[in-house]
């Protein structure tokens, strides 16, 4: 009877909370409703809206030119990618044929951008398992990467380079020396990387069979990019629906089976490389020929709907724009990677530690204000 | 209780010209203590002065550089910046708790610093049971940690206190066994006597395979017990924020900080003390200089502290069962194990001595 | 699968009533589109999911869209295996109250999609396990993405 009573005092209760919206870990504002039992996550609930723009709203309203510039603001570690994304959706709609110049500039951008996002996660990834020094070896990568950007076209992070039709301006007479200059950097230090975490026991530790997404899941969660190809399932829109200039490169697509965090790093640093053979293929045959091709002040879709997706640093973007005919859109659709993404957070990380729901959440690398929009 | 240096004993001669013996008991301990304050405090500066400099070494940056010669005052400036703070706390804390933490942790930290000697005769507390000594008073701080976490209400000050408790009480295991590993071959728990083992070679040397075992594990569990990388559970900012200090500011923030890293010093120190020589020069160089005893006790111990900053900014942090599991696993079945091969190693005669 | 032969397969489908209102179209849109009666909805997506000759396990986008009169939601969906695409369409003319079925029991990525139109369309999904605003806080009134939206302070109209 006594010990009844005693036992019943001392039941474990689960408690809440709240990681975020001011957190280190979550990378922004995002705002994790936590459900724990000592150390142990029962519950991971995420609430969202913290940098809610409405840039859809936004869209309705603007011309398809600003349009190109809101997409910038989402996800602003692939915004060339973005951008990119809604000026295919355009030109498919407009049947405008932009110069293979063109293309082959904008693919090796492209790459440039996912090098640059995945320098930062890296750096970041290694800072939220608590290796500091992570962060300022990915930095001084994607320094160099955001000079050139610089130079190109004046702008480091959002770059709205893309516009309808084509570029906004020519490369820099520098661009090319300046790429392979990076690329020859790079090929050094990405070895490093390796060095630094990828061999390192303890890192290993904390990321094998941490945040465990079969391929099933990965496909009914909406998955894509690095984290649906760390559990096997082949989504690379680079692969299967090319874009640009992407048709003419030879690349294998990042793909491992385990599906847990290290799996998700691993197909990063692989991604790196194979960014690295895209640009290597493209850099000495930029075709001579325009930056682009002239489009009316005002661009009118004809009546439609158009859905252009690209592989961003993340996954998989789309845009989806429904048109009446108008100077505006209708609707105009953004489909995030990091809302999908995310929505499986609570599938892998009950059941684990603290630690494990920060390692798994750097390896989902998420950007909020793209979830947001 | 006093050293024999002749600056102590003119000061002993000066102040007993003055005063009635029974005072100059009670007023030399005060200036012992206020001596060692200042040294400490000002050592606790220079330290994360060092750690700001290394850290910047490590990733590719310069550190501070702007406040006096190289940055020399920039931690300086920061003291006065954090005693200039408010002093905020949260509603609903357990205020005398909540106030009292962070003194638990600094007078533990600086209690423990009483018993070092720095040189031949430079020691404020020659007692016999100098080791133990040390490790009871180490762990008096976790007190102060659990306080702070559990008094500021704040879950995330809470787990972060109730973490650094588990991995306090097992790390002192750890740190207990190694160290007395070493006593197996001095047969004294007394500093100074340590030391003067050591005079025919130092201990590492001396207790050589079992001896380096004992200082991998005594570095490995000495980390863990200031709660540094990769063993900062207790912090782990990306998980925790600031951890069980996360509700303090100002100066009391400034206690936590400056214990954290005065607890590294002693960790550096007894590891200096117990496995190199303390201070005895290497070979006996400058044996007719005994001043120089403090250059070489500082010498090892920062090259220890060295080696702890190292290990924060290359690895990441384990995992709180991770943790665990290398104490309860792992460290201690060695430890146990290598208590008995020293135990044979001496009993055989096996010790090297020059 | 051709859109012609997926058009085929997915009227033998529905042979049966009339009231299924069974449309494809290819007009003004890369992809095959199919649009059906809200009642028959469920049954249709757990069809496309289930049958192995069409077997799409991707719901890659959910849009919710304010047609002007009708409110209306639109899937696009790809087969992993057999990499088409397809896109559904649901529709209702029914403002205050628009409800259709949830297909977050098929795809559980619809469970934020389908709170995200909830949140900016005021869509309702029959079955949604926790139909709550995603972005907009609890009490906000109204749902911004309508074309009749109105809020004078935070609109800038051109």
């Amino acid at each position: 009877m006594e010990t009844a009573t005693i036992n019943n005092n001392f039941k474990s209760e689960e408690y809440f909370i709240n990681m975020g919206p001011q957190h280190p870990a979550t990378h922004g504002v995002l705002r994790l409703l936590l459900t724990i039992d000592g150390e142990i996550i029962k519950k991971v609930e995420p609430d969202l809206g913290y940098i809610h723009r409405s840039i859809e709203k936004m869209c309705e309203r603007d011309s398809y030119q600003q349009i190109v510039h809101l997409t910038d603001r989402m996800d602003y570690l692939s915004s060339h990618i973005n951008n990119e994304a809604v000026c295919l959706a355009i030109e498919n709609a407009l049947e405008i044929e932009v110069p293979e110049r063109v293309k082959v500039i904008r693919t090796i951008i492209d790459e440039l951008t996912r090098i640059s996002s995945h320098t930062l996660w890296w750096g970041v990834m290694g800072m939220d398992v608590g290796a500091l020094t992570s962060y300022f070896y990915g930095f001084r990568d994607r320094e160099m990467i955001n000079d050139i950007f610089e130079e190109t076209c004046g702008a480091r992070l959002t770059m709205n380079y893309n516009i309808p039709g084509g570029l906004m301006q020519d490369i820099h007479p520098n661009f090319i020396k300046r790429v392979k200059e990076f690329i020859t950097h790079f090929k050094t230090k990405l070895p490093e990387y390796d060095k630094l975490l990828t061999g390192n026991i303890i890192f290993q530790k904390r990321t094998k069979g941490v945040g465990v997404l079969s391929k099933e899941d990965a496909i009914a969660f909406g998955a894509s990019g690095p984290v649906a190809r760390g559990s096997g399932y082949s989504c690379d829109v680079r692969k299967h629906h090319p874009y640009s200039a992407l048709d003419k490169v030879t690349f294998n697509e990042a793909l491992h089976t385990e599906g847990d965090s290290y799996a998700r790093y691993l197909v990063r640093i692989q991604e790196m490389w194979e960014s690295i053979s895209i640009i290597e293929q493209l850099i000495d045959n930029i075709p001579e020929g325009d930056f682009k091709v002239p489009t009316k002040a005002v661009i009118k879709l004809p009546k439609g709907e158009y859905y252009q997706k690209v592989e961003t640093a993340r996954g998989e973007f789309g845009v989806y724009i429904i048109s009446t005919g108008g100077k505006n859109p209708h609707r105009m659709k953004f489909r995030s990677p990091g809302l999908s993404n995310l929505s499986l957070l609570n599938h892998i990380t009950v059941g684990g530690k603290i630690g494990d729901l920060v390692a798994t959440m750097a390896t989902i690398d998420i950007v909020v204000p793209d979830i947001d929009r | 209780m006093y050293s024999s240096l002749i600056i102590t004993n003119n000061i002993h001669s000066w102040v007993l010209g003055w005063m009635p013996a029974s005072v100059t008991d009670i007023t030399e301990m005060i200036m012992i203590a206020t001596a060692y304050l200042t040294v400490f405090a000002v050592l606790g500066l220079f330290l994360v002065l060092m750690e700001r400099k290394v850290a910047a070494w490590f990733q590719l940056r310069i550190g501070p550089n702007r406040v006096g010669f190289f940055g020399m005052f920039q931690t300086i400036a920061d003291a006065l910046k954090l005693l200039s703070k408010e002093l905020t706390g949260t509603n609903k804390a357990d205020k005398f708790l909540y106030n009292l933490a962070p003194y638990f942790l600094i007078i533990s930290s600086l209690m423990a610093l009483a018993v070092f000697p720095f040189s031949q005769n430079l020691q404020a507390f020659d007692i016999n049971i100098g080791i133990f000594f040390l490790i009871a008073i180490s762990s008096i701080g976790v007190i102060g940690i659990l306080l702070g976490g559990w008094s500021s209400n704040n879950k995330f000050a809470l787990i972060g206190a109730m973490r650094s408790g588990v991995q306090t009480i097992s790390y002192e295991l750890s740190v207990g066994l190694s160290l007395l590993t070493m006593i197996l071959l001095t047969g004294s728990l007394q500093l100074s006597e340590i030391i003067e083992v050591q005079k025919s070679g130092w201990l590492i040397v001396q207790g050589h395979i079992p001896a380096v075992i004992a200082f991998m594990i005594y570095m490995i569990a000495g980390t863990a017990e200031t709660n540094r990388a990769p063993f900062d559970m207790v912090e782990a900012e990306s998980e925790l924020g600031a951890g069980f200090h996360t509700e303090y500011s100002g100066m009391k923030f400034a206690y936590f900080f400056l214990a954290e890293f005065i607890n590294m010093f002693i960790i550096a120190a007894i590891g200096t003390t117990v496995f190199f020589g303390g201070w005895l020069s290497p070979f006996g160089i400058t044996e007719s200089i005994p001043w120089l005893g403090v250059f070489w006790f500082l010498l090892k111990a920062f090259a220890l502290v060295f080696l702890m900053m190292w290990f924060r900014w290359t690895f990441p942090r384990l995992r709180v069962d991770q943790l665990l599991t290398l104490e309860w696993k792992y460290l201690l079945p060695i430890n146990l194990f290598n208590i008995v091969l020293m135990a044979i190693i001496i009993w055989l005669n096996f010790t090297i001595q020059f | 699968m051709t859109n012609q032969e997926l058009q085929e397969l997915i009227t033998t489908w529905f042979s049966g009533p009339e009231s299924v209102h069974l449309e494809f179209t290819e007009e003004g849109s890369q992809f095959l589109n199919v649009s059906i009666n809200p009642e028959y909805l469920h049954e249709l997506m757990s069809r496309l999911k289930e049958n192995n000759h069409t077997g799409f396990d991707y719901l890659f986008c959910l849009t919710g869209v304010d047609w002007g009169k009708e409110l209306g939601v639109v899937y696009h969906l790809e087969s992993t295996k057999h990499r088409h695409i397809l896109v559904v369409k649901v529709q209702t003319s029914d403002r205050e109250n628009p409800w259709f079925d949830s297909v977050q029991d098929i795809w559980p990525t619809a469970n934020f999609h389908e709170r995200e139109a909830f949140d900016l369309l005021g869509i309702k999904f029959k079955g949604h396990p926790n139909l709550k605003r995603l972005f907009l806080s609890e009490d906000w009134e109204g749902f911004p993405l309508r074309k009749d939206y109105e809020d004078e302070v935070n609109m800038v109209v051109k």
